[in-house]
Order: structure tokens, then sequence, then C-alpha cells
């Protein structure tokens, strides 16, 4: 007999298998997992959790018997009163009954956990992100290399020479090394002496100085690997600073559930992005109808209200939050408007007043996104929104705008952000 | 564990009136390192081998983390595994049931391997350690060693390496041919696994020098029954010459060796498109199968031997002082968990409980063979009140399995004591009748009903290959033997014969009849055949 001790041994040797299994269950867990997310709120977008599968997507059949018809019979425990002969209603036909379900695979859900990286993974694919995108929005914290002082060990390229040098010349004036000149200035001195001739007694003398100081200048080196010193680097994160997302909404009658829940994806979307970028990123809900709210997340998706359409009352609104609360030098700026085109016209000039003046210079990125359902997506018929935020559009970069019919076309929304991030990375 | 503090102090304030009192004890208290684990399995060990006479593997004991025991249980307890969604399945599945709390974990994992591999997890009290090794180390082990099937199917010493030959075939095939074509011939593998075990070992191909004999033998009794006689009587008129299509038709299934049950074994050997690779990866799932088989047929047997085992091995440690009382009663709230059978009506029950079944077999066969009533002698005249019942329940456990086993030692005395009784449930019936119960006129029903639903290849069903013609369309064709009307569950019968037909690469056919009807027809053509 001996004993192992394998708790030491790699873990997750079952992980591979696991992955196989979503990737085997992919459309399925992707569904599951597109429904588990409309459900949540936008800041539990990237915690892990049960998903519920049907089992028939991952069944694997065998060749067994059916549990239905035929002749059957069954040995059971724990008679108390049956005698021979006597009959028993059969039991529900559902029911697996008795004994009958021993190895029943009765279940019609498969439900297991996914883990917070797989279900933030899953949501990404549905939505059709490019993988730079994903690995942008997924990205690990970066960081930026900081002078830490010094350390005896590391690659040549870090190594101080000034340092190293300082140490060298420390040690070698405290153990007493002979200079150069010294040794050379007594050569001089025997050479000198010799040449005059006579005095046998002080050249001996300066030849015995002379092999001392030669064999100290052996014992004591020039540079010592004790001396040597390399540049030190410690890998700090990149300052993060906080970020406030406002999610701007219209509510009126006109937007439908599949138009928020396009609205509330790409809020998710951006939430995510942010929480990437920044330590802290609050979300502030702003919703409108001719008058404008803020709201929690709840009644934000949630309630309806009625009333007409004014854009420029939620600018004004979110205007008035940065002042009090966000001022725009301490905080990242980004808003995310949603809504389906329509507002009072008499309201457009003053809506894009408000937002060359007042919003998109506080803002570091300003996106409208246009919902609809893709079918009333005719040349020419912009609607009035649209048309009048295209005329800042032109000018402002920090305005990006898209119509969206499709959960697909959510991200193309932000490939301007990440074409600029990306842009002012390499300068 | 609260009630294991007074005994262990107990020692210390008797010192010095009983000191080998103090030093008998293995452990005190819950906690152990691996000199106690060495100490209790010598212990074990002594009790079984002198006072049980178990003949055992060498014992590797490997002290795992419950999330190692999660991982092993996702590859049906083997250490190496091929790579496979399925296995990620059950992995998912159980990690939620574990995390959740809605289901434990083993205590152990123990491996028909040799030397014998017993996972023990961490988190086991000393107590559930002994308990472990004797039931793991000693009972499972000296079955898997002694019992017929096992020594007639699984190679002990040679399935750690061929699993991980195993594991580095497929590993190798998936980089070259890709790892969705390996997933899609397993996914078929699978499907088919149940069928891909021999039943019946195999003719070995003899030697030259025994054949040599055997002609001699043979030359030898014809010659010993030589009579001339013979040379006069009349021949009959010959037979009337079978028709050239049915003499093709036998000559074809001769050579083809049909019928043949062993789907898996019939494909890689005759599948006409698999390639060598296929052929292989066939055979390997086929193998595991056949390694697992006994283990299917001698579930209750086994779980009986070794519960049988640990009780007696934990009572002797406890007679003798080595574990104390507090431990005893752990080890026994423990151990009537795990024998607990509930009754039929009871919310609990999930059929017959192996360990419950198991345990009160062997008890029984041990009080036969002390302790006989008249009743006892009539139906086991040849174990009963023999003295031995060490010797006898190693005869047992070397060789049956659960259905002889049942059929031959279920006593009356355990069928009224569990009240077994046996219902029958005829479809065409409107109730299900009683058809016997525990009492004179019912014990050899009961006994043979039960010994049935124990019969592995009763429980699969009997699918074979009968027919393909080679030469012509290639059509497999299956007979699927119905016995007492019941047909295969249809759905899953068509997709595994999906999977038949890519594997095959031409039209599958399998029909379900007995005697006298045919019940029902299932038919596949290849869609992604594989090749």
């Amino acid at each position: 007999m001996h004993i192992i001790d394998r708790r030491r041994d790699p873990g997750g040797k079952s992980l591979a298998n696991r992955q196989r299994f979503i990737r085997r269950a992919r459309a399925l867990v992707r569904r599951a997992v597109r429904e588990a997310s409309a459900k949540r709120s936008i800041k539990d977008i990237e915690k892990g959790g049960d998903i519920v599968v049907p089992a028939d997507g991952v069944h694997e059949p065998v060749l067994r018997r059916g549990s239905q018809g035929g002749k059957r019979e069954y040995v059971l425990p724990g008679n108390k009163k049956y005698v021979q002969g006597d009959t028993i209603a059969r039991p529900d036909e559902d029911g697996g009954g008795s004994g009958a379900g021993a190895d029943g695979e009765g279940e019609d859900d498969f439900r297991f956990a996914l883990s917070d990286d797989e279900f933030l993974d899953l949501f990404l694919e549905d939505l059709e992100l490019p993988d730079l995108a994903k690995r942008q929005v997924l990205g690990v914290e970066e960081t930026k290399p900081v002078r830490a002082g010094y350390r005896s060990s590391g690659p040549p390229a870090t190594l101080s020479v000034v340092r190293t040098m300082r140490n060298s010349m420390l040690r070698r004036t405290a153990l007493g090394r002979p200079r150069p000149e010294e040794i050379a200035a007594l050569e001089a001195g025997i050479a000198r002496l010799d040449d005059e001739g006579g005095h046998d007694e002080e050249v001996a003398k300066l030849r015995e100085e002379l092999d001392r100081k030669q064999r100290r200048m052996r014992l004591v080196p020039f540079i010592d690997p004790i001396d040597v010193r390399y540049r030190r680097y410690d890998q700090i994160p990149k300052p993060v600073a906080r970020a406030v997302m406002f999610c701007l909404m219209d509510v009126s009658g006109s937007m439908d559930e599949h138009m928020k829940d396009l609205a509330k994806r790409f809020y998710s979307l951006l939430y995510l992005f942010l929480k990437r970028r920044y330590k802290r990123v609050d979300v502030v809900f702003i919703r409108h109808t001719h008058e404008a709210k803020e709201v929690d997340e709840e009644t934000f998706f949630h309630s309806r209200e009625s009333g007409g359409t004014v854009v420029s009352t939620a600018l004004e609104e979110m205007a008035r939050i940065v002042h009090d609360r966000y001022p725009a030098t301490q905080w990242n700026i980004y808003a995310a408007q949603a809504s389906d085109g329509d507002n009072l016209p008499m309201d457009n000039a003053n809506t894009i007043n408000l937002l060359k003046a007042a919003i998109l210079p506080l803002c570091q990125y300003y996106a409208y996104l246009e919902v609809g359902h893709g079918r009333e997506d005719k040349a020419g018929e912009a609607s009035s929104l649209w048309r009048a935020y295209e005329l800042v559009a032109g000018s402002e970069e920090r305005l990006a705008m898209r119509k969206v019919s499709h959960r697909r076309d959510i991200y193309p929304v932000f490939r301007d952000l990440f074409a600029r991030e990306g842009a002012k990375a390499e300068a | 564990m609260s009630n294991d503090k007074p005994a262990a102090s107990k020692p210390k304030s008797r010192t010095a009136s009983k000191p080998e009192a103090a030093s008998s004890l293995l452990y005190t208290g819950s906690d152990w390192n691996f000199d106690t684990l060495g100490r209790i399995f010598d212990a074990v060990r002594r009790v079984g081998e002198v006072e049980l006479g178990l003949d055992t593997y060498r014992t590797q004991i490997e002290v795992i983390t419950s999330e190692q025991m999660l991982d092993a249980y996702s590859s049906v307890g083997m250490p190496l595994f091929y790579k496979h969604w399925s296995f990620g399945k059950d992995f998912a599945r159980n990690q939620m049931m574990y995390n959740k709390g809605y289901q434990g974990l083993a205590y152990e994992i123990v491996i028909n391997s040799d030397p014998c591999i017993c996972y023990i997890m961490e988190e086991n009290s000393a107590t559930m350690q002994t308990l472990v090794l004797a039931h793991a180390a000693m009972g499972h082990n000296h079955f898997f060693k002694n019992n017929y099937v096992f020594r007639q199917w699984t190679d002990a010493s040679g399935i750690a390496d061929y699993l991980s030959f195993a594991k580095a075939y497929i590993a190798k095939c998936e980089e070259r041919y890709g790892i969705e074509a390996v997933e899609r011939l397993v996914d078929a593998a699978h499907a088919l696994q149940s069928h891909g075990i021999h039943r019946y070992p195999g003719k070995r191909s003899m030697d030259l020098a025994t054949e040599e004999r055997r002609e001699q033998e043979r030359r030898a009794h014809g010659e010993a029954l030589f009579n001339d006689l013979w040379r006069t009587v009349p021949k009959a008129k010959g037979k009337v010459p079978a028709s050239k299509k049915k003499l093709e038709e036998d000559r074809r299934k001769a050579i083809l060796k049909l019928p043949e049950e062993n789907i898996l074994y019939f494909l890689e050997k005759t599948a006409p498109r698999l390639a060598g690779w296929q052929r292989e990866i066939l055979r390997i799932i086929r193998l595991i199968a056949q390694y697992f088989y006994p283990q299917r047929q001698t579930k209750m047997m086994n779980e009986g031997c070794a519960t049988w085992t640990h009780h007696r091995i934990m009572t002797r440690l406890h007679e003798q002082g080595q574990i104390s009382d507090g431990a005893y009663l752990e080890f026994l709230h423990s151990h009537t968990s795990v024998v607990m059978q509930p009754d039929f009506n009871d919310r609990r029950y999930s059929g017959i409980n192996p360990y419950a079944l198991g345990f009160a077999m062997m008890q029984d066969i041990e009080r036969i063979s002390l302790t006989p009533t008249d009743e006892d002698r009539a139906w086991f005249p040849d174990i009963a009140g023999n003295g031995n019942p060490y010797g006898t329940l190693r005869d047992v456990w070397a060789n049956f399995r659960d259905e002889s086993v049942i059929s031959q030692y279920l006593s009356p005395h355990l069928i009224r004591k569990m009240g077994l009784f046996q219902i029958v449930d005829d479809h065409d019936e409107d109730e299900m009748l009683v058809s016997a119960i525990h009492d004179e006129r019912g014990y050899r029903e009961v006994r043979r009903a039960l010994a049935r639903q124990y019969d592995v290849a009763r429980r699969d069903p009997d699918i074979q290959v009968v027919d393909v013609d080679l030469a012509g369309d290639r059509r497999l064709e299956l007979r699927h033997n119905v016995v007492d009307g019941v047909t295969l569950e249809e759905k899953d019968a068509d997709k595994v014969l999906q999977h038949l037909a890519d594997l095959w690469g031409y039209e599958v056919r399998l029909i379900e009849a007995d005697d006298e009807t045919t019940y029902a027809e299932h038919k596949a053509e290849p869609m992604r055949p594989f090749a």
C-alpha cells in the first residue's frame, strides 16, 4: 500500500470537457443567455448564473426499451396490504410511477451554471461583435511600467550604469583598491631608481610595495557582481477615472418592447465598455416624453408614460444633473440616447442648440440610437430628429448616430468610438 | 465531532490505570494525517485478510479534494479519459447540484485496476476514512480480483495504460482530422455503446499442438466407434437441395458471422466506408464499454460485498478497542443511511437500493450458514449450517453475478423481511395485477422475477445485425427481438439509427418483431456519412 497526495495536482481537469459542452450547445446556450440578459439589470450583465437549456438539444440517444406498452413486471419492496391476485389502478402515465422511472431521463430541461466570463462571452457573441472589439471590451486592465528604484538582477537592457559604477567606486574606496595612477607612479619610481643605480634597498622596498598593490588590485576587482544594479519597474494600472453614463430614452407610446430591448442591449454594451475603462461607472437613467425625469432602472425600462415627445427636455435634465452632481472636470461623461426618431418639430432647433452648446462640449461621446423594426427604412424618409442631428454630426465627431433594427446593428455604433480610442492609443 | 470528544479525552484520564487502552486506539477525534491513514489501513487489512480471508490487489490510496472528486465523477470515475462534450455535460450538472447542495459527493471512488486505486476525499473524518478503506480497499478490491465476470472480461493491470493510449490516440485524431469530425464519430459510437459488448467470451484460436491433439482424439474416437455394418445401411434419399438463393444467403451470413449482436464490433470489422482511425476509435469505445460491462452485471453484489465487509471490519475494530464508541456511532449513522431501503410507496423510493439488498443478502447468507432454520435447511441444503460463513461468502462473491446470486440465494426469510412482491403491468389490462407476494406460493416467483430484473442481458433490448448483402445494395438489416411486447423508445431509436446509417454509409433498417408480430420498422439513410 502506498498513499499519494493528489491534492496539489492541477485542478480543472474537466474544464476542457465543459467548454466542449458549451460549444456544443452554443446556439441553445446563447438563446438562454439572451433571455436571461433581457431579464437582468444592466449592471448585473457581467454576472454568471443558472442557465436552462432544453434537454432535447443536448440529449444523447441510446437504444433502450420504451416506457409504454407491452407487458412488464416489477418487484417492489415494502408490501403491507396486498395479497396475490389484487389489482391496483395504474398510476398516472407520466408520473413514472412505481419503479418504472428508475432510469428515466424524465427531465425536460437541462440546468447548469455559467461562470461570469462564460456568460459575458456569450452575451457579446450574441451581439455579433467582431473579435477585435470583443477583446477591447473584455480587455484586461492596462498597465504601464513605472520606475521603482533598483534591483540586483534583471535583463541586461535595464542595467543602470550610473548606479553600478557608484557602487563599484564605493567598494573600491572602502576596500582600498589601488588606483592605476599609484601603480604607474610606483613603476616610474622603480624605473628611475634603477636607472640611477645604487638604491637597492629602496628599490626592493618599492618593489614590495608594488607587489602588494598589484595583488590588492587583483583581489579587489574593478566591478564586482555585487555592484551591479538594474533599473526596476513596477507595473501599475493606468490611471483610471470615473465615468458617468447617461441613458436617455423616449418612453412615449410609440416605443414598443422590441425597441426598448434594442436600447437596453445598447446600454448594456456601453456599460460594459465603460466598466473596463473606468474604475467607477455611474449610470443615470433619464426618460422623457414631453417632460423629462430621472428614474431608476426598473421604471426606466418597464413603466409606460403617455404624452408627446420633446427631446430637449431630456437634454436639459441631463445638463442640470451634470451641473449638480457630475462636474465635467472630474467625470468622464458618456451619453446614449435611444429614440424612435419622433420629436415635436418645433423643438428640433432648440434640441440642436442645446446639444451643440451645452451637451456635446461636456461629453466624451454621445451616441444617438434610432431604433426601429427595419421595415420603414425607405430612402429619404429619415425621421425629424435624425435630420436634425445630422446637421450636428457633420461637424462634431463626438456624436455617433445609427439606425438599429436588429441586435447585430448595435455594434457598429461603437465602431467610431473604438476607432477613435485606437487612434488615441497610437498617438 | 462533538461526540468524539469524551472518547478522545478518556485515555488521558485513565493512563495510570489502563495504559494499553490509550495506545490501542487507531486515532482519536476526527483529524487524520498520513501516519494515521497508514495505521488505519494496516488494521483494516489485518481484519480483512486474516479473519475474513480476503484476497486483494495491492492498494494505492490517493487523497483528493472535493473539486477533484467532482472531476473524477464526470469521467466515469476514471483517472484519465478522452475528451468529449458529454462528460462536460455531466460535469456541469454535477457541479451545479453540488454547489447548490442538492447532492453530496461520494466518499470514495475505487477503480478496478492493479494496483487498485482508491480515491478518498480530504474532507472525510478519520472514521469515514476507516470506513472508506474497509469498503473500497478491502471489499471492492476483493470483489474485483476474485469475481468471475471481472476475471473473464477485464484486465486490471492493463486498464490504466489502455486508457492513456485511448486518450492520446483520440487527441491525435482530433489534431489530424479536426475536433468536429472526431466528436461526431464519438457521438455515434456512444449512441451504440450499449450494443458494443460481447456477452459471451469468444472462442480462442488454438495453437498447433492443441489442434493436432484434437485431430488425434477425433480419429481415435472414430476408430473406437467403427463398425462395418454402417456401410450396409441404405442411404436416405438426398435431401431436396435448398434453393440457390437460400444457399447464397447462408453463405453470405456465414462469412460475416451473422447474426451479430455486437454492433460496434460489426461496424469496426465490416463497415465499408470507414477509415482506419475511425475503426480504431470505434474499437476504443467498444473496449471501454466492455470494461464496464462486469460492473453493470454485478452492481448489487459488488456493493453488497463491500458493504458487508466494511460493516464486519468496523465492528471487529470496535470490538478490539481500536476505534472509540463515538467513532463507531458515527460509522453506524453513515452505514444505516447507506443501506436504507424506502418502501415502494415512500416518496424517496427510486428503485431497489443495491446497497440495501446486497448487504441484506450477505447478512442472510451468513445467518443461514451459522444459525439456519428448518426452512433454510430445506431451501439451501448445501450451505445451511455449514458453520463457515466467510468461506461461503467468498465462494458466492467469486462465482456469481447479480442475476444468478438472486436466483440462487434470495431466501424466503429475506423476501418476507423486505416485503417483496411482484406486480405485472400488462398494457392490455385496465389495472395492474399483484401476481406474487412474500408467501409460500410466491417465493419462487418473486425470486425469479427479481433475478430477471437484474439480468443485464434482459434489460438491454436484444438487437442484432441479421443481414447485409455487401455485393448488392448493402442495406444493413437489424432485428430487435421484442420481449413481452416492449418496443424501443421511438425517438431515441430513430436518432441512434441515423448515427448507425452514417457509420455504415448505406441504408439501415431495424425491424422490431417477435415470433408472431412485427411491431415497428425504422429506417435511416445516411445524411452525413463518415469517410
